[in-house]
């Protein structure tokens, strides 16, 4: 998608402002703002670099380095899926391509409603329940094809 | 009528099984019954199979129930549970669960006990005894308590802790910081999960008791971010510690000042590993830094730091508590005291179990476990996370101990055990441990970040190849191991050949290549 999304820059300048002054402050900005908006947007980076007086080259170093800061706006449903170890013991890897069946995208996509947002990630610390994953901020456990269908069944659609 | 504590744990392992559902359940049937049940949200017994598990305060202690799902919850009011009736879900005194019983739990002695955010029951429970005592002696006593002790850090690289803490103590600077690495990333592990939601209480008294040890007056937790239910529990503790006046300016009334702060991480695995993890705190990409200087001596911002993992940190008010000389008895050889080992994967009863260090991998996966959760054959188990190595079946009578685990080929890691049946593919493991290496490579050193991605292709060669052609590869790829073993800066490109070369070794037939039991160690 080319299309630009729109960002609230006074929001952002306002957590850059608020938060400058605390000992290493760029990654609990980065964190605020990904909280309150669900992504870095690329041209935040000029606006925190200034307020940081740090290189825009810093900033984006910063931004790009750490996989949980998305360049776009996530679906309005962020289903995470653990790929790691312990969850590929007990199914995991079927599991993971039944979800990207049902959701028809794969890791790192969106759906073209913007309703689901796909991401891998490597472990949840809920290992004792494998397979896991997290559709939104609810964390599954030993997840079944048909117990993540229901956990989203009443989500498409909505504004959830 | 006097009110029935019902215990449902808030953990986050219970909720993703249901728990926050059958709490309500539970409180909705009670009113209609007209009874009177205080509810109680605890962390996890550990006991995960069973999750979410009920507990009910009866004359005879507490008596357990699970799994409960919310269908359950009128017939076990109907069997009345209330008074500890019987009911096809009932287990009986939770504390005489065979699986709970017979563990050593000493940094776990609260989990699952107490309301993780009542600083009261902490404290009836024997919570600030060890920052009570700490206070009596002096900050060399404190660092010489904990070298007595033998605690070596559980994060994975067991450095003695008590070393690292004098190194720190004798290190002048106007400022010192105590930094606790809750970046748990390994699968398979999740033990400082299970502290941070449990008994968050004993992570802040571990921390002030480092803290007024070496004389560091500002503390940071580096929390990873797919917890957000630790980072909730923690950041109520923390506050309600301040609030009681054992964080802040004067803590504890010792005229003594120590402030807690959390930071979250990005969704580095690097982040786990103490330089990357001290420059993402300083507001930098997670690149490991060269050592030295050591962290204890120039650590955050340049100042001597005290770096331990959630578990170490938290074993600290037991220690201090009951004395170095009482943790020591536990445990074997250099490993000394007790390790909250996390058993998951393919498995019929996954759970924490703490116990006294040199218990076999036999005892934990059979005896605790139970076995496969598939009823399949166990093919294989790995240890330590997806640094470690992948053990096949007949080597399951190796203790659990640093030095035991490493004569083996091995690593103890932070103590998380995966169990794998035989449809597992070891071929498809190796590859894996060299995807995620190449994922999460912070890409300073060239083996750490070239070697993974030509690890991942040598192994597709090796599959996809014949004969002598394929013992070529192999060779490559051992030469490849070689190299990162050799030449990474840190422990992710040092040790991705373990459990590559551990699968190899142990599983050739999987690569395609002949069984040559001669290769095998240990067998």
């Amino acid at each position: 998608m080319n299309r630009e999304h729109e960002w609230d820059k006074a929001a952002v300048a306002a957590i850059a402002r608020e938060l400058k002054n605390e000992p290493g402050a760029l990654m609990p900005i980065l964190r605020r703002i990904q909280d309150r908006l669900g992504w870095v947007p690329r041209d935040a980076v000029p606006l925190i670099a200034n307020i940081l007086n740090l290189s825009r080259a810093e900033v984006h170093g910063v931004v790009s380095f750490y996989h949980d800061f998305r360049h776009a706006p996530p679906g309005r449903n962020v289903v995470r899926v653990c790929r790691a170890e312990s969850c590929q013991a007990m199914g995991g890897v079927a599991l993971a391509e039944h979800i990207k069946r049902r959701l028809g995208i794969d890791f790192g996509e969106t759906s073209k409603d913007g309703e689901f947002t796909l991401e891998a990630v490597y472990c949840l610390g809920n290992c004792a329940c494998s397979p896991a994953a997290m559709v939104g901020a609810d964390l599954l456990g030993r997840v079944t094809p048909s117990r993540f269908d229901d956990a989203i069944a009443h989500r498409g659609g909505t504004n959830r | 009528m006097s009110a029935t504590t019902i215990y449902v744990p808030r953990d986050s392992g219970a909720v993703s099984m249901g728990a926050e559902g059958v709490a309500r359940a539970i409180v909705a049937e009670a009113r209609r019954c007209g009874a009177t049940v205080r509810l109680v949200r605890n962390g996890s017994r550990g006991l995960y199979w069973l999750e979410p598990l009920v507990e009910v305060a009866t004359a005879r202690g507490r008596v357990a129930y699970g799994p409960v799902g919310l269908e359950d919850v009128a017939s076990l009011f109907a069997a009345n549970f209330l008074d500890g009736g019987d009911h096809r879900l009932a287990l009986g005194v939770t504390e005489e669960l065979p699986y709970l019983k017979s563990q050593e739990r000493l940094t776990f002695a609260r989990v699952g006990v107490t309301d993780p955010l009542s600083l009261d029951d902490y404290i009836a429970y024997g919570g600030y005894r060890g920052l009570a005592r700490a206070l009596t002696l002096s900050g060399a006593a404190m660092v010489e308590d904990v070298t007595v002790s033998g605690l070596r850090g559980r994060g994975g690289a067991g450095f003695p802790a008590g070393i690292k803490w004098r190194t720190v103590l004798q290190t002048e600077a106007s400022q010192k910081y105590v930094v606790c690495n809750a970046d748990e990333g390994d699968s398979g592990t999740f033990s400082d999960r299970m502290i941070m939601e449990g008994d968050p209480f004993t992570l802040v008294e571990g921390m002030t008791i480092a803290a007024l040890a070496v004389g560091a007056t500002q503390g940071y937790i580096y929390l990873r971010s797919e917890y957000p239910a630790a980072l909730e529990t923690l950041t109520a503790a923390i506050a309600i510690a301040e609030s009681r006046g054992y964080l802040g300016r004067d803590v504890a009334r010792s005229g003594k000042a120590f402030k807690l702060a959390i930071r979250v991480g990005g969704g580095a695995y690097i982040c786990g590993e103490e330089t990357a993890m001290l420059e993402s705190l300083e507001g930098r990409r997670g690149m490991v830094r060269f050592k030295p200087p050591l962290p204890a001596i120039a650590g955050l911002f340049g100042q001597p730091s005290i770096i331990n993992n959630v578990i170490t940190l938290a074993s600290i008010p037991v220690i201090l508590g009951r004395g170095g000389a009482f943790y020591k008895n536990y445990g074997m050889g250099r490993s000394l005291g007790t390790l909250p080992i996390q058993l998951a994967g393919n498995v019929k009863r996954p759970g924490l179990i703490e116990k006294a260090f040199g218990v076999t991998l036999r005892e934990i996966i059979y005896e605790y476990g139970g076995g496969t959760a598939s009823g399949r054959p166990v093919r294989a188990v790995q240890v330590g996370g997806p640094l470690g190595a992948y053990f096949p079946a007949a080597m399951l009578d190796v203790p659990l101990d640093y030095e035991a685990l490493a004569a083996k080929g091995g690593l103890l890691g932070h103590g998380g055990i995966v169990v794998f049946d035989d449809t597992v593919d070891l071929a498809q493991q190796a590859r894996y441990a060299m995807e995620f290496c190449a994922l999460e490579s912070c890409g300073k050193c060239t083996p750490c970040r070239i070697g993974s991605t030509r690890g991942i292709e040598v192994i597709d060669r090796i599959i996809a190849s014949y004969g002598a052609t394929r013992r070529e590869k192999a060779d490559l790829l051992r030469d490849l191991c070689d190299t990162m073993t050799a030449g990474s800066l840190c422990a992710l490109g040092g040790l991705t050949p373990i459990p590559v070369m551990s699968a190899l070794r142990n599983f050739p037939a999987d690569f395609g290549l002949p069984d040559t039991p001669a290769d095998r160690e240990g067998t």
